[in-house]
Order: structure tokens, then C-alpha cells, then sequence
């Protein structure tokens, strides 16, 4: 359930990238227990946003991050992963992350991770040798080691093949019904519809709407953010 | 049979029945260029990671240099080592000139930049690829750099070969610093060198034929990595 202080607060953020404006002007909170979709076509600056939430991009505004909010992960639309096994992928992962844990912990944690997102049979496999599907498997586990407060994912299912896409998406439902809170970033709109308690509609770098998810699909919201729904823009309902 | 190829036929003799000159030469050779190798490396590699991962006032005056340093001529190295080895110089307390430790001390200097220049390359290539996913799992920019030698660890072993090949063929430096001493000081390159001016010609072809292989068989190496670097292939399709 969302409560009343805000676990992430932005405040008229604008990042650049030399002349481009990929940010402008964004005031965004997210709150414990949340579930937000930023939607939007491409280049609509939904990854920057994502990123600028979570502190790895450079902006002009404020970020207020609470106590409650730590820590936090992030799965990238292309995951990097180390040349090195999938076991050890999660362990370093986890001492990065959680360097509080003993190494036993860790080892524990990894293993309940693989065993989370069902791969714990491939375990000493290279991780670059997964699959699409199973390596995004592999970073859902990674971040969700680290039990973050706040977890951000960009575009997690866009390289996906159906059958992987369903995978990953019944895992962020499972973290979703634990209480997990969770921000991404996708052009799939039956997927926001599907996963998100809120919808921010992002239209060349500045959020144009910011609704709760069923008044978003139930409403005429005018403007670009109509034509995005109706298909005009970029993609459509899957 | 001609003078020549009774030199090869002595010099293969001298390899088949292992003679114990020759053998020491050998020994030494690996001994010294191994050891300047391990210390450039420990070395090198950690500042080459620094060095693609740091952001500093000066960076790119560091890193011209670093390049320039690539071509570092051995005699140079050699003089310079000298200059500080010697009685009257800096580091003349020491003791160690003309001793296998000064030879090591010069093939490190020689070797050092190209371990950290190209290192410095495969990591900074490498946290293009994957830095900011590894900041916001939470390392630091030395801790991502170091984990990406780690990722990169087929590149950092071909760069090793590379720089051990490197040192186990130079003769400028060695010559002036370890001053080519029977039994003490004594390489394969300078054994060659010496032994040729002599017109010795035997031990200078068994000696040939021994750093010609191992300069093959570190080539050999180099080109198995990327056969071994097939998996890194399939991992990157």
C-alpha cells in the first residue's frame, strides 16, 4: 500500500547530454509499495528518468531519497553480465550490494535467488551463454538478491521472445504482491496495464501526465498522451 | 660439411642432450623475464585499470605519455637503470648492479607501460559496455575497473604473453645493467650477441633456436587465447 511520505522525491530535474535535453523540468514521488509504469515513445527520455531516480545521472534539480529507500537496484533493458558462471555472477552481486552479509549468507541468498527465478539447474553456467530470456532472469535475480527498497527496471521484457517475456513478467508480479516497489520503464502498454498501479506518460522529455493506472486507460487525457494510447505515436496495446 | 651447417648440427646436439650451459642460460632467461613480468603486472594492470576508470586534471597528459612510453627503446631503459644503479647514483647503496635484480628492475620499467596502456584500453572498452550497470549495483569506479579485469581476463592474459615476449627478446637493456656475466648475468640474447661477436656460432644458433621457440610457442599461446576466446564469442552473440 502506498503511504504518505515519499520514498523518492524529484524535484524540476532537467539533465542534458551536450545540446540535447533528455530531461525537462521533472517532479516525480514515488512511494512505498508503488508499482509505476513511465510510458512513452521512443526518445521520449523514460530511460534518463529511470536513471535520474535512481542516482546514476547527473541533473539540475533535487532528489530526496529517504532512509526507507535503500537499497535500490536496477535491471537494464540489456543486462551486463560478468564472463563468469551464473553462481558467481549472483555472489559478486551480492557482495557489492549487501556487503553486509557473511559469505555464507551470501551463498545462501545467491542460492534462494537462482531457485526464485528457476535457474538454479544452471547455476555454473556462463552467464553469457543464457539465453535472452534466462539472462534477464539472471539480473531480476541479481537485483532482487539485494532485497532492494526500490526497484527500477528499464524496459526489462523489449528483447524478450513471448514465451521469456511471460517468464519475467510473472516474476515482477511475484515482487509486485510482495510489497516490492518497483519503477520501469516500457513501451509495452498492456504490460503497464498489467503490472502498474500508476502510469507516467513521458512525451519528449517532460512527464505530460502522471494518473493512477486505470484513470490513465479510462480517460481522455488530450493531447500527445491520446494519440501514444491510440497508437498514433509509437506502438500500441498489446 | 660447411662451417654453417656443422654450427647446426652442434647447435641441435647441444639442445638434444640439454648441455647444462646452455640450460643455465635458458633458466636464467625465463627466471629474470618472469619475474619482471609478474611485477609489471601487479603493478601495470591495477594502473591501467586506475587509469580508465579515474577522471583527473592532467588525464590526458598521463595517458599521452603512457603511449609514448610504449616504444620506450631498452637501451634507454638500460641507461637509465644504470645511471640510477651505479655506485654514484641514487640507488648505488643497493649493490645490484651487473646482479639478476637490476636485470628484472629494467625489463619491468620496459614492459610496465605496455602492460598499463593496453590494459587501461581493455577495461576502458569494457566499462563502456557495462560500468554504469556495475556503479549502480553499487562498486566504486576502481572496484568496476578491477572487476572488468577480471571479465576481460583472455585480453589481459594475451597482453601478458605479449609483454612476456617482449621482455624474454630484448637484449639493450639487460646487456648494460646485468653486464653479460658467465653463470651470473648471462641471457639468451646476450649469450647470442656474445657469443656471435666471438664467431662462436654453435651456442649462438642453440640459442637462437631456443628463443625462436619461445617466441613461437608465445605466439602459439596468443593465438590459442582467442581459439579458448571462442566461448567470449558465443557469450557476445
Amino acid at each position: 500500500m502506498a503511504t504518505a511520505e515519499p520514498l523518492l522525491a524529484l524535484r524540476d530535474a532537467t539533465v542534458r547530454f551536450g545540446d540535447v535535453v533528455a530531461v525537462r523540468d521533472a517532479s516525480l514521488e514515488i512511494r512505498a509499495g508503488e508499482s509505476v509504469a513511465v510510458v512513452g515513445a521512443n526518445g521520449s527520455g523514460k530511460t534518463t528518468l529511470l536513471r535520474t531516480l535512481h542516482g546514476v545521472v547527473e541533473h539540475t534539480g533535487t532528489r530526496r531519497v529517504s532512509a526507507a529507500a535503500s537499497p535500490q537496484a536496477m535491471v537494464f533493458q540489456r543486462p551486463f553480465l560478468l564472463r563468469l558462471s551464473v553462481r558467481r555472477n549472483l555472489r559478486i552481486a551480492l557482495r557489492l550490494g549487501a556487503a553486509e552479509l557473511s559469505t555464507r549468507e551470501r551463498r545462501l541468498r545467491a542460492e534462494e535467488a537462482l531457485a526464485r527465478v528457476g535457474l538454479q539447474a544452471l547455476g555454473d553456467r556462463p552467464a553469457r551463454l543464457l539465453s535472452g530470456g534466462e539472462q534477464q532472469r539472471l539480473a531480476l535475480a541479481r537485483s532482487w538478491s539485494v532485497r532492494p527498497a526500490v526497484l527500477f527496471l528499464d524496459e526489462p521484457t523489449a528483447n524478450l521472445d513471448p514465451s521469456a517475456k511471460k517468464e519475467v513478467e510473472a516474476l515482477l508480479a511475484g515482487f509486485i504482491a510482495e510489497g516490492m516497489t518497483i519503477v520501469m520503464s516500457t513501451h509495452n502498454l498492456g504490460q503497464a496495464k498489467r503490472l502498474a498501479t500508476r502510469i507516467v506518460y513521458m512525451d519528449s522529455g517532460r512527464i505530460d501526465a502522471d494518473l493512477p493506472t486505470a484513470q490513465f486507460f479510462a480517460d481522455t487525457i488530450g493531447g500527445r498522451a491520446d494519440l501514444f494510447l491510440k497508437g498514433d505515436l509509437s506502438w500500441s496495446l498489446e | 660439411m660447411s662451417a654453417v651447417a656443422e654450427s647446426f648440427a652442434t647447435a641441435l646436439r647441444l639442445i638434444t642432450e640439454a648441455d647444462p650451459a646452455l640450460v643455465r642460460i635458458v633458466a636464467l632467461s625465463f627466471a629474470i623475464s618472469g619475474a619482471a613480468c609478474a611485477a609489471a603486472a601487479a603493478l601495470g594492470l591495477v594502473a591501467g585499470a586506475w587509469l580508465a576508470a579515474a577522471r583527473f586534471r592532467g588525464r590526458r597528459l598521463v595517458l599521452l605519455a603512457l603511449d609514448t612510453l610504449l616504444a620506450l627503446p631498452s637501451v634507454v631503459v638500460g641507461l637509465l637503470v644504470y645511471l640510477g644503479l651505479s655506485r654514484s647514483g641514487p640507488l648505488g647503496a643497493w649493490g645490484i648492479l651487473f646482479t639478476p635484480a637490476a636485470m628484472v628492475i629494467a625489463q619491468t620499467i620496459l614492459v610496465l607501460p605496455i602492460i598499463a596502456a593496453l590494459a587501461r584500453q581493455v577495461v576502458a572498452d569494457a566499462l563502456r559496455e557495462g560500468g554504469d550497470q556495475l556503479r549502480s549495483m553499487g562498486a566504486g569506479r576502481l572496484v568496476a575497473a578491477l572487476l572488468m579485469l577480471l571479465h576481460e581476463r583472455w585480453a589481459v592474459a594475451t597482453l601478458l604473453l605479449a609483454a612476456f615476449g617482449r621482455a624474454i627478446s630484448e637484449v639493450g637493456a639487460v646487456m648494460i645493467v646485468g653486464g653479460n656475466i658467465d653463470g651470473v648475468t648471462r641471457v639468451m640474447t646476450t649469450a647470442i650477441a656474445l657469443e656471435t661477436s666471438k664467431g662462436d656460432l654453435p651456442l649462438a644458433l642453440a640459442l637462437g633456436f631456443v628463443l625462436l621457440a619461445v617466441v613461437a610457442l608465445v605466439n602459439a599461446v596468443i593465438a590459442l587465447v582467442p581459439h579458448a576466446r571462442g566461448v567470449v564469442a558465443a557469450e557476445n552473440r
